[in-house]
């Protein structure tokens, strides 16, 4: 199946209500192995002590986190150079996914730093830029609440996101452009990752399991908007049947 | 008794990070799975109302 047949909303609900199910299954597997690597099998860490399991979903949820923009960014090309028709409906269920993710980042983030660092929270440049992306989310889904016709919402809520994906860059080098209390990068780098094998592997299994309720989450929500899109339709036809 | 996982001195700080991280996930599929019988529940109340889209109403005919 070529990537523009799936343009077609029916064939992409076909398509997704025979992928949900399977996407659900290895979900709980993933989750169910990694976390037992991660809370039964990974050592603690010779510094921090078991406060190293927070790692274990702060890390993937970060990338998620990062993921969802860049995800909402192509689909605003989408939206802008091609007009998919699915385009906007993937940048708009993106944004709220992300935001959880972004917020579940934060959030261990504060709570891994109190007793590794000393403090829930500083204004170095990784926490607020990862801050900014979170009001970034918030932001693009206050656009698409405000404005109602989806397709003039999904043109600014496009423009809106390709000059919000200026920040993944920046939290992604943050650590190495400026003096930050956050630990540089130490699994994506170049040289290879620092952390040791045994923390490796169970961070790498959350990472597949994050990434895969991301998928099925998206879908899901993606599944959702089009019967949003559909009733939103029959409702215009039944208000200029009403008043013709 | 010993512990499953000793969790050390910071075993707060651990749990809350991953009971709140359940709690945003579990939010999120609460509130999908409610958003997707909402949605359902309103198609079926049009075209029970006979509103229905002409490429449906062709498909009939």
């Amino acid at each position: 199946m070529r990537l523009s047949e799936l343009a077609n909303p029916s064939r992409f609900n076909t398509l997704t209500e025979r992928v949900l199910p399977w996407l659900v299954v290895a979900t709980v597997l993933a989750f169910a192995l990694g976390l037992y690597q991660a809370l039964f099998v990974a050592p603690d860490d010779y510094q921090q002590g078991a406060t190293v399991k927070i790692m274990f979903i702060h890390v993937p949820a970060a990338w998620l986190g990062m993921m969802g923009w860049a995800l909402m960014s192509v689909s605003a090309l989408g939206t802008l150079v091609w007009r998919h028709p699915l385009a906007d409906v993937a940048m708009k269920t993106a944004a709220p996914i992300g935001a959880a993710f972004t917020l579940i980042c934060l959030v261990t983030g504060a709570l891994w730093g109190r007793p590794t660092w000393g403090t829930y929270w500083v204004w170095d440049a990784r926490l607020t830029s990862v801050l900014i992306l979170f009001l970034m989310y918030l932001g693009a889904i206050a656009l698409w609440r405000t404005v109602e016709d989806p397709s003039r919402a999904a043109r600014a809520a496009a423009v809106l996101t390709l000059v919000g994906a200026v920040n993944l860059p920046i939290i992604k080098f943050s650590v190495d452009w400026w003096n930050t209390l956050h630990q540089p990068a130490s699994v994506l780098r170049l040289g290879g990752s620092t952390i040791y094998p045994t923390i490796l592997m169970p961070l790498l299994i959350m990472a597949v399991a994050f990434t895969l309720l991301f998928v099925t989450l998206h879908l899901s929500a993606m599944r959702n908007e089009l019967l949003r899109r559909r009733v939103r339709t029959l409702r215009m036809m039944r208000a200029a049947a009403a008043n013709p | 008794m010993t512990p499953l996982v000793d969790l050390g001195p910071h075993v707060s700080f651990i749990v809350a990070a991953y009971a709140i991280a359940v709690a945003i996930v579990a939010g999120l599929i609460a509130w999908i799975v409610a958003d997707h019988r909402a949605q359902l529940r309103i198609l079926e109340d049009l075209e029970r109302a006979g509103v229905t889209r002409r490429s449906a109403a062709r498909e009939e005919i």
